[in-house]
């Protein structure tokens, strides 16, 4: 047996081992002291208080949404624990006082921090159970002006910048889940790349969900000053658990003038069993701003989670401003996505680019769903948007749901969309050559998301790839 | 011609039964052929020649209902596809499929590397397949362009079963079927196909053409010549068989 072969058939879920460290966790339930406490224990300062605070109150008139196209049992808001932090939570001097335990799991994750052990070019944040454990290259970093590191350090040491941008792109009236997040967030990653900087490596946020019976509120704000570009990384898993859990992340990105973000996702956390059986719900609210000029390219590579919704969108606010969204989402057993993009053309002559790769398996139920609007003033807008859907089996679904509103005659939107399955003749094809069905799965899987896997970086494609043939386990025969 | 010297043919088929939804359409078929020969099967549109070929190489679409064949003494019929591939038999398809976004040579590739892993032997890294698929192109007179493209994605006709050859001649197969590899093909192409074919000719190696008409073998010259009708062989005879039937046409033969 190939070892290929070995690795897509027997490897389950491989990331649902459970770390014994000590939590400092509050009690379950939310209410208007939990989000007081959340901000004592953080010492944060006035302005997060009130903005917490007027996030909850708000939280309190909203209504869960419905429109998706997922079904899950209503999450009972009282039965969560809205704070665990690994203890103690003392000011780590060194890389060396991480606590070897947390070391351990990051290391059995395949995120070694010790910097001497990272690839050269990627500076890691990795957060557990919402709290940023450790930050690689921070030093290396600051010499050239670019701030990376915990939100919670952020808030500290550059109040000033975190009181100007959060919220800026995702209000805290945005929507139900991000409503809540601006409530109860724990932490996070935060990056400002000065005016005129490149940053020099790839900037990565590893997200670990650990305790059980918590939500997982990260915020992260990354702030491109003029003409600034960076790239950053994000990737996800959690433990297997037979309860579902919720994650409710926020991601806010600032392109200023002629800046550049590149934000790319392997999301992998806890998918569920084959019957359904837990799995994380992934509802989670991306939004970048656009200034003049400025690109804002986000990339997901989406394979985890019981229940994906997600949007990951684009402010076209600067006149020739850019947005592009690729996309591989993939349901298989009893997964549900129901995600997609909105590009909201606002300047003149902006530019958006949609490319998503719906792959549905077993029971898998996949929908894109996606908003282009041209406002009024975007004189010359231009999108186009490519939605593909590939069917594995005969009990999955794929689902598009494109919107477009063009408030402006000089637009030009574009839609192509196509549904193909793997075929019968395809995998006789590969097998005829000698290739074993499972991994002619894969490489077919593989082919079919290329145009979106050649965008993400090179550490993160071959990871992907290997990603997309693994959650595909069992999905053929 | 040379033969194994304990005589076992490289390919034996014995009263081969095989139907598809429940209609038989192979019913009894005897074939034999040595390593060292080439073979051509030809037959009117119906009398079982493509279904024969996809028996052999494991298609579930016809279920086996009886009969033996065995490549080289092995039992063929208890093997999956890609086993069977590995033991060195290669079909070459009628209608070559196309697989979007994955790599034309990337899939050779996987595919070499995958029968070499199964067979023991050690996997060629890139620079190493480059070379071989680059010496293998030039016989088939295949542009390079073609390498990176999605596997027979945007190909025209000509250019899948340049492709398949091409695939055969990587793959260097004990047993190549080749199933219509003629049907749409221009005499340019034909002149390729059939150095690929003469390339592959050695004495540990033979070739089995499925074809209807007998152009093809004005470029190929077989040992042996047999005609389908109805799901059996039912005329067997050097290279004259064939000028009998492009004289006849094949109603002759129909039982």
């Amino acid at each position: 047996m190939s070892d290929a072969l070995k690795e897509l058939t027997e490897q389950k879920y491989k990331y649902g081992f459970v770390t014994d460290v000590a939590e400092d966790r509050i009690r379950k339930g939310l209410d208007e002291d939990v989000v007081r406490l959340i901000s004592a224990k953080k010492n944060e300062p006035q302005f997060l208080l009130d903005f917490r605070l007027k996030a909850f109150r708000h939280w309190l008139t909203l209504e869960e949404p419905t429109w998706a196209k997922v079904r899950y049992n209503p999450i009972d808001y009282q039965d969560i624990v809205y704070y665990s932090a690994p203890k103690p939570r003392k000011k780590l001097a060194s890389m060396d006082e991480v606590d070897p335990e947390l070391r351990e799991a990051f290391a059995k994750l395949g995120i070694p921090l010790e910097e001497q052990k990272r690839l050269s070019n990627v500076a890691v944040d990795a957060v557990f159970d919402s709290v940023s454990v450790a930050t690689t290259f921070k030093k290396k970093l600051a010499d050239m002006g670019v701030i990376f590191g915990s939100f919670s350090d952020a808030v500290r040491d550059h109040p000033e910048l975190v009181e100007k941008y959060l919220g800026s792109v995702v209000p805290y009236t945005d929507n139900y889940f991000a409503t809540l997040n601006s409530a109860v967030f724990s932490d996070g990653s935060f990056a400002y790349v000065p005016k005129g900087v490149r940053c020099p490596m790839e900037l990565s946020t590893y997200f670990r969900i650990n305790a059980a019976d918590t939500g997982q509120f990260e915020r992260t704000l990354l702030v491109a000053d003029e003409g600034a570009y960076v790239s950053y990384l994000e990737g996800c898993t959690a433990p297997q658990r037979d309860q579902n859990q919720l994650h409710a992340a926020v991601v806010e990105l600032v392109a200023l003038d002629g800046a550049e973000i590149k934000y790319s996702t392997v999301q992998n956390w806890y998918p569920g069993d084959a019957e359904g059986r837990g799995g994380i719900y992934n509802f989670v609210t991306k939004r970048g701003k656009a200034m003049r000029r400025a690109k804002i390219s986000w990339t997901q590579v989406e394979t985890g989670s019981a229940i994906t919704w997600k949007y990951p969108s684009c402010i076209l606010q600067g006149d020739e401003s850019v947005g592009e969204f690729y996309s591989v989402a993939l349901a298989n057993h009893r997964q549900q996505a129901d995600t997609g993009t909105k590009m909201i053309h606002v300047g003149k002559n902006t530019r958006s680019t949609i490319v998503s790769k719906g792959i549905s398996a077993g029971h898998g139920q996949n929908t894109y769903r996606g908003l282009v609007k041209i406002g009024k003033g975007a004189e010359g807008a231009r999108n186009h948007s490519q939605c593909d859907s590939l069917l594995i089996g005969d009990r999955c679904g794929a689902h598009t749901f494109p919107y477009i509103e063009a408030r402006n005659p000089t637009a030009q939107v574009e839609h192509e969309a196509t549904t193909s399955k793997i075929s019968e003749d395809q995998l006789f094809y590969c097998r005829q050559r000698g290739i074993r069905e499972e991994d002619a799965v894969s490489m077919i899987v593989n082919g079919f998301a290329r145009q979106v896997l050649r965008e993400l970086p090179m550490e993160f494609a071959v990871e992907a790839q290997k990603l997309l043939g693994m959650s595909l386990e069992g999905s053929v025969g | 011609m040379s033969r194994k010297p304990d005589g076992t043919p490289l390919l034996e088929v014995r009263g081969l039964r095989a139907a598809i939804d429940g209609k038989e359409i192979l019913k009894g078929l005897d074939l034999t052929v040595h390593a060292g020969e080439v073979h051509a099967i030809m037959g009117p549109n119906g009398s079982g020649k493509s279904t024969l070929a996809g028996v052999l190489a494991g298609r579930d679409r016809a279920q086996v209902t009886g009969g033996t064949a065995t490549l080289d003494g092995r039992d063929l019929l208890a093997l999956p596809p890609e086993e069977r591939a590995v033991a060195g038999l290669f079909l070459g398809f009628q209608y070559p499929v196309e697989i979007p976004g994955v790599g034309n040579l990337y899939f050779l590739r996987t595919a070499l590397n995958a029968q070499r892993k199964a067979r023991g032997e050690e996997e060629l890294d890139a620079v190493d397949f480059l070379g071989l698929a680059k010496e293998k192109m030039k016989l088939v007179e295949m542009d390079p362009a073609f390498m990176n493209r999605g596997v027979n994605e945007g190909f025209s006709g000509g250019e899948k079963k340049r492709n398949e050859v091409l695939q055969m001649a990587v793959l260097e197969p004990r047993l190549s079927i080749l199933d219509e590899i003629d049907s749409g093909l221009d005499i340019d192409a034909l002149r390729v196909v059939a150095r690929g074919v003469d390339a592959l000719r050695s004495p540990d190696r033979a070739t089995v053409l499925v074809t209807h008409y007998q152009r093809l073998l004005e470029y190929i010259v077989p040992d042996r010549i047999h005609v389908m009708a109805a799901g059996r062989i039912v005329h067997s005879g050097g290279r004259e068989l064939a000028l009998e039937l492009e004289q006849k046409g094949y109603a002759w033969v129909e039982p």
